[in-house]
């Protein structure tokens, strides 16, 4: 498949491949000619005794970037989780609604949860790499999902790490310890562990928010590299940042004691024209 | 909880071993009860505490001489054990110069983890001689509490010091700042504040002084009569068992597990009190 | 308030604060005193008869003289018996408890209500039980194989409560990253969590190693008395506490040698002691350096 020429979200430069061995951009038809990926249709999420999100829809679209804003505890987190299914983890948390991954209904009773986490990559707030080595973090997934060849393990190794740009820092310790490595480094791997499975979803929950600022932008570089292989969806308390790599954003604010989606749109729209006097005033940083 | 069809089995392993290890305490009572229901039954639960002595081939069950030297044992030492308890965490804690307060509470440890049957063997051979020194025979009530004393003492120690760790530093704070001499912090606020933690610890050292068995039965005398001054020599319920199962038969076999019963229902009275009092787990 | 009525007051509290400073210092010294006296007399005793011979002779003269090779083959067996059995079912239970159900839940409840009441069963009775049950209703007789079961039952508890500190203890975002990438529980329990507990269920493991190696009263009707070298688990062996026991008890002459098992038998118990804490000391660590 061709790169697409009527993209305008993302420029043609941006998404220059040579660096990428995970193969062309296949998934990206333009940001611009929307195709659903993830369908949230009327999502209400509740823990015990209360309600974290209620009332959110929107359509998150294949290949692009997608940025949810907003304060903090008003469900973004919860949100996220709620699309790989981790929020089955938490005791006592209901779910109610539907969201659709490719048509397919994730929280149906008969889905495969281990299937679907495979296509749907998570990357956290703090690095979270095993207490293993380099190599052991990302063949081990590998392994459990079936994949024993060796030459296939090395290889995918090899194009994960190369692909955030961890290969020649790493090539000459893959086997020492992963928590040895920076904090940002610690989080390239967790990317590279994500991305070694060939997702096609990746959530990331502030993935910057734990690193010192020159780390950030390197993996905030490495996120915008992504943009059109991988649908993307992101939660960021960086305004800034948000408006650097998203196509379309998402503002979460507290309503009657429950998180809800205010508004959702192109990155643009939401950061220049918002429709709603809330976003208007958290955007331009009058609250929040 | 999600539970994946793959880590079925694993659950269905690990939930049967949890119910294998649940119902070893299940298995104990049924078996302590199904070896000692003979004799209930002929007899009846109430002359083990009415006969008036323990010749069990006779079939005279009076198990009541025993049970008191157990008690008076077991409070004895706890009656000692408590005060000097304290006071070693208290040392630790406030009182003693820096570079003695870890040798002393690593000593304290290392107390507790000398096994019971070296306790006997030291009452027997150094303790039991120097009472009988004054009192002869020497094997006797009194010896049994102190060596009980020094068993259960770092059960109280250590565990009134997890209690005094957890109040918080604002009362200390508070305390100083009013000026109270060291005295009536610990006195009027520290240890009432860290009562619950340490009376669940004092139970708990009074569970294991009364469930002793090897150190008591190896200084304490082994004659079976109601103790009435601190140089009698007394047997307890756990030094009767392990003293008269290797030959009991029939009856006689049968009325020694009804002590193992009953000891088992005064341990695990206090157990659970101190338990409930959050003194700690019982284990660990 | 009144002048002299105060300056009474601040010399009570005073002599208070002395008298209690006093309790103390003499309350520290008599344990330590006791403490001194019990380890002093342990050494003389013990050291003086300890030699390689001792530890690797068989007993002779009832264990008036000889050594205490067979003993020792005794004690590892018994324990060996106990952990192997104790292990498995101790970890299989706290996995079950710290990443399957909830320690609220009712079956949890349940499990952990149980296994406390079991920590507080006296010994004695666990002898009762291993002879009845084992020796006798298994048919196992007096036996090594009844002695370790029994003392596993004793053991489980213990390293069913550290096992599960030390999973507990594991990062929950270890567990997330592990559900995020599609593992099952079974491969993040084996891959990662267990693992990462390891040095805690090393801890573990040590500690029923230490709570079995010092009991007694279980053992006596359960692996029984024969000092001879055990042929197989079948046969009844002599714990090394039982050795102390039965030459302090039943053996005239028999103290020297009691003396210096007890002292063997100290020595274990603390390196084994030691290896826990330091591990569960180490996990500690680790968790503040990664947090």
């Amino acid at each position: 498949m061709t790169v697409i020429e009527k993209n305008v979200c993302c420029t043609p430069s941006e998404m220059s491949s040579e660096a990428f061995t995970l193969g062309p951009l296949q998934l990206g038809p333009p940001c611009c000619d929307p195709e659903p990926h993830i369908q949230i249709k009327n999502l209400s999420l509740s823990y015990a005794d209360k309600t974290a999100l209620s009332g959110v829809s929107l359509d998150i679209y294949r290949g692009c970037i997608t940025a949810l804003i907003g304060p903090s505890g008003c469900g973004k987190t919860s949100f996220l989780s709620s699309l790989n299914r981790l929020t089955d983890m938490i005791a006592g948390c209901k779910i109610k609604g539907e969201i659709l991954v490719d048509s397919v209904n994730v929280h149906a009773a008969n889905t495969d949860v281990q299937a679907l986490r495979r296509r749907i990559g998570m990357i956290f707030q703090k690095p979270n790499p095993f207490p293993l080595s380099i190599r052991r973090n990302l063949e081990m997934p590998l392994k459990e999902h079936g994949i024993r060849d060796r030459y296939v393990l090395s290889h995918r190794v090899e194009k994960a790490l190369t692909d955030v740009g961890l290969w020649d820092e790493v090539k000459d310790r893959l086997d020492s310890p992963a928590l040895a490595l920076s904090g940002g480094q610690q989080q390239r791997l967790c990317i590279a562990r994500a991305l070694v499975l060939e997702p096609e979803i990746l959530l990331m929950d502030e993935p910057c928010s734990a690193l010192d600022p020159l780390s950030s932008a390197v993996v905030e570089d490495l996120i915008k590299s992504l943009r059109g292989r991988y649908t993307v969806v992101i939660v960021t308390h960086n305004l800034a940042q948000a408006r650097r790599i998203a196509n379309y954003a998402g503002f979460f604010w507290m309503q009657e004691r429950t998180g809800t989606l205010i508004e959702f749109g192109r990155c643009q729209q939401i950061f220049e024209a918002p429709a709603h006097q809330l976003t208007a005033a958290y955007v331009s940083g009058a609250r929040g | 909880m999600s539970r994946s069809r793959t880590d079925q089995p694993l659950i269905s392993v690990l939930a049967i071993s949890a119910v294998i290890a649940a119902a070893i305490l299940l298995l104990i009572l049924l078996f302590l009860l199904r070896e000692s229901w003979p004799v209930l039954n002929k007899v009846g639960i109430l002359r083990f505490f009415t006969d008036d002595g323990w010749y069990p081939l006779e079939a005279r069950f009076g198990l009541a001489p025993m049970l008191w030297a157990t008690l008076a044992v077991g409070i004895g030492a706890v009656l000692v054990a408590t005060p000097l308890g304290l006071a070693a965490t208290l040392f630790t804690r406030f009182y003693a110069p820096r570079w003695l307060a870890l040798p002393f509470q690593r000593m304290v440890a290392l107390l507790a983890g000398i096994p019971s049957v070296v306790f006997g063997l030291w009452g027997l051979t150094v303790l039991v001689p120097f009472i009988a020194a004054f009192e002869p025979p020497g094997a006797s009530l009194l010896a049994g509490i102190l060596i009980l004393t020094i068993m259960i003492l770092p059960t109280i120690a250590l565990t009134a010091d997890a209690a005094l760790a957890a109040v918080p530093e604002h009362y200390l704070r508070g305390s100083a700042a009013l000026g109270f001499s060291r005295a009536t912090t610990i006195l009027g606020v520290l240890l009432p504040a860290a009562k619950a933690g340490i009376t669940g610890g004092i139970l708990l050292a009074a569970a294991r002084a009364l469930g002793e068995t090897m150190a008591v039965l190896m200084v304490a005398g082994n004659v079976v009569q109601t103790p009435t001054s601190l140089f009698d020599p007394i047997r307890t319920l756990t030094a009767n068992i392990a003293l008269e199962m290797a030959y009991a038969t029939g009856d006689h076999r049968a009325s020694l597990f009804v002590s193992g019963l009953m000891l088992m229902g005064l341990v695990l009275v206090l157990a659970m009190s101190a338990s409930r009092l959050g003194g700690g787990r019982l284990h660990g | 308030m009144d002048n002299s009525h105060q300056a009474y007051g601040q010399l009570m509290a005073w002599k208070r604060d002395h008298l209690m400073t006093l309790f103390i210092w003499l309350a520290a010294l008599m344990v330590a005193g006791a403490f001194l006296w019990l380890l002093g007399d342990l050494l003389v005793h013990g050291a003086t008869h300890l030699s390689w011979s001792f530890l690797v002779d068989a007993p002779e003269n009832a264990g008036r003289a000889g050594g205490i090779g067979s003993i020792i083959v005794s004690t590892l067996l018994i324990l060996t018996v106990a952990m192997l059995a104790a292990v498995p079912l101790g970890l299989a239970t706290a996995v079950l408890l710290t990443e399957f159900i909830s320690a609220t839940s009712r079956f949890g409840r349940l499990i952990g209500m149980s296994l406390d009441v079991l920590a507080g069963v006296p010994s004695i009775v666990f002898g009762l039980f291993g002879n009845v049950f084992f020796s006798v209703y298994l048919g196992l007789g007096f036996s090594i194989l009844s002695g370790g079961l029994t003392l596993a039952c004793m053991a489980l508890p213990i390293f069913i409560n550290t096992a599960e500190a030390g999973l507990r203890a594991v990062p929950d975002e270890w567990r997330a990253g592990a559900a995020a990438l599609g593992l099952s529980r079974g491969a993040a329990l084996l891959h990662i969590l267990i693992p990462a507990a390891a040095p805690a269920l090393t801890a573990a493991l040590l500690l029923g190693v230490g709570r079995a190696m010092a009991e007694t009263a279980a053992l006596i009707f359960t692996s029984g008395y024969v000092d001879r070298m055990p042929s197989s688990l079948m046969d009844s062996g002599r714990a090394l506490s039982v050795h102390i026991y039965d030459l302090s008890m039943n053996v005239a002459g028999g103290d020297a040698n009691a003396y210096a098992s007890a002292l063997i038998l100290i020595v274990l118990l603390m390196i084994i002691n030691g290896i826990a804490q330091s591990l569960s000391e180490k996990l500690l660590q680790r968790r503040i350096i990664t947090a």
